[in-house]
């Protein structure tokens, strides 16, 4: 039995005929079955009781109630302040990631400093959470060194108004898992830059900037976009950093959800849960968004 | 200047960790830290946790992604769609669709500590599914997986032998950096074993913040020196894996 479908396979492939064998046995979609009972139990599984949940009104029936209470101040001001927080974060993140990965892929620098780069961006890129947030109280926080630096030239910069814990301080925060996720991600879009384009360009006399503004640009625009789409996504969904900095009392999204997962501060259960689902969509269009984005970009970098 | 941004708050932690003891620079805080009676349980707990995270995703990735190759090219859209699920689903809601399903009967998987901690490892395996995948599926295109499977076949090999001493001994570079990106990732994790009331590192350096003066920048160091050795080795063996194919293809 065994035998006999590798041989019809291989006899397939090698008369040229489609690759795959005519028929899928059941027992082929045994190998499946693991990936699709965990993602289905731990993955889809709960997202859909969120989803099904979010249509339940108090009273037990179904209702769209809980998605016009999405409109509330309390929702609004969360959701407001962590797209603020992912926009700022994913456009300066993006434009100083651009340019370290520009600098880096240019060359002309040791090739040592590159590879420095790309493994710092990988550990700083994962260092999100509790440590980066203790980071940055020891650096700016009440008594951080930055703090205590700014005082002995008479600067207290908690009194001019700047916080850790505020729109600034969490930008700050965030920006450092962010600008190393854009230099990994546009990095390998920068190296398939091909030098002949630069060559013919050059050959037709175009100066340097006429190159970066009508030929490279153009090229790497949708992964720019795209790999900002990323970000904005990566720092929406972000909440152990923020947690651990605010001790969870901010005003964002994923904080909101959390205060309501630890004791019904939305006073609706509804309502947290279409809280959740719409965050849920505003991740799922950009992650969408950039994956179109990603394809378009691709048929220049093969 | 985009290096002082990124060095500044770790040389600020280092130093903040020296100051442990009063008027000295020293590893006290360091010593501190160790000596805690619910450092070792949490550390040890999420290392046990990521190892049986790395164990159940490497069984159940490895197999798909080599049955998506070779057999079922047409469900591998779906599967990677699902791949890409944990960046489209926040922790935060993840961990409260958690809460919801299986904290109440018929599904009450959460009743007791250990339950939970399953659960919790269950939940790890799905998010490490996009790392995990993406490396193997890597390893799977630089290897003639077709061929080697029907050399394996004509020898009488079947489906197992063909996956453990076949697959797994070529992919060893693949598993191993998808095994350390997803150490690195469920090593500090909070929100989820947060929610779910488990004594891990996250948590734990959690509390740490908010009780202990020097402790939290000997942790933050710790912790910061366990992603830079994840990341070190994956660069490593990655950069010896690429020369070597480089080696093959100059014969």
């Amino acid at each position: 039995m065994k035998t006999n479908s590798a041989n019809s396979q291989s006899v397939n492939s090698t008369v040229g005929g489609a690759l795959r064998p005519p028929r899928t046995p059941i027992r082929h979609w045994l190998g499946l079955l693991p990936f699709f009972v965990f993602s289905g139990l731990f993955l889809i599984g709960p997202t859909l009781i969120l989803a099904y949940r979010s249509f339940e009104g108090l009273d037990g029936g179904l209702t769209l109630n809980n998605y016009r209470q999405l409109a509330s101040d309390t929702v609004m001001n969360s959701y407001g302040m962590s797209i603020k927080i992912s926009l700022t974060t994913a456009i300066l993140g993006g434009l100083i990631g651009f340019l370290v990965a520009w600098v880096v892929s240019m060359g002309g620098l040791p090739p040592r400093f590159r590879l420095i780069t790309t493994t710092f961006s990988g550990v700083a890129a994962n260092f999100a959470g509790v440590p980066l947030a203790s980071a940055f109280v020891f650096t700016l926080g009440r008594v951080g060194l930055i703090t205590a630096l700014f005082k002995v030239f008479g600067v207290n910069l908690y009194k001019s108004g700047f916080s850790l814990y505020s729109f600034l301080g969490l930008t700050l925060v965030y920006l450092y898992f962010q600008i190393p996720l854009m230099v990994l991600t546009i990095l390998p879009a920068l190296d398939g830059l091909k030098r002949e384009w630069r060559e013919a360009a050059e050959n037709l006399g175009a100066t340097q900037i006429q190159y970066w503004r009508y030929v490279a640009l153009p090229v790497l625009t949708p992964s720019i976009l795209g790999t900002m789409i990323l970000l904005f996504g990566n720092s929406f969904g972000a909440h152990a950093t923020a947690y651990a900095l605010t001790g969870g009392l901010f005003d964002l999204a994923t904080l909101l959800i959390g205060r309501q997962i630890s004791g019904d501060v939305l006073h609706n259960p509804g309502l947290g849960y279409a809280v959740a689902m719409g965050m849920v969509m505003i991740m799922a269009s950009s992650i969408f968004i950039y994956s179109i984005l990603q394809r378009r970009s691709e048929r220049w970098l093969k | 200047m985009v290096s002082l941004y990124f060095l500044i708050p770790l040389a600020a932690t280092f130093y903040w960790s020296l100051r442990g003891a009063k008027d000295v620079l020293g590893f006290e805080a360091y010593r501190k830290l160790f000596a805690d009676t619910n450092f070792l349980p949490a550390f040890s707990q999420s290392i046990v946790n990521a190892v049986a995270t790395i164990f159940l995703s490497l069984i159940i990735v490895v197999p798909t992604a080599y049955w998506v190759t070779l057999r079922l090219p047409k469900l591998r859209p779906v599967v990677e769609f699902i791949t890409l699920l944990p960046f489209v689903i926040p922790a935060v809601v993840l961990v409260f669709g958690i809460i919801r399903l299986y904290s109440s009967p018929p599904f009450l998987f959460t009743a007791t500590y250990n339950s939970s901690r399953i659960v919790l490892i269950c939940v790890y395996v799905c998010l490490s599914f996009p790392y995990m995948f993406r490396s193997v599926d890597n390893g799977l295109r630089a290897i003639d997986v077709r061929t080697l499977t029907e050399a394996a076949q004509s020898l009488g090999a079947n489906w197992v032998t063909i996956l453990f001493r076949v697959i797994f001994p070529n992919l060893r570079v693949a598993l191993l950096s998808g095994a350390l990106l997803t150490f690195a990732i469920v090593i500090g994790e909070l929100t989820i074993a947060l929610y779910m009331a488990q004594h891990t590192l996250g948590p734990y350096m959690s509390d740490l913040t908010r009780s202990k003066v020097y402790e939290p920048s000997a942790m933050a160091i710790v912790a910061f020196a366990i992603t830079w050795a994840a990341m070190g080795i994956i660069d490593f063996v990655g950069r010896g894996a690429t020369r070597h194919v480089q080696m093959v293809e100059a014969d």
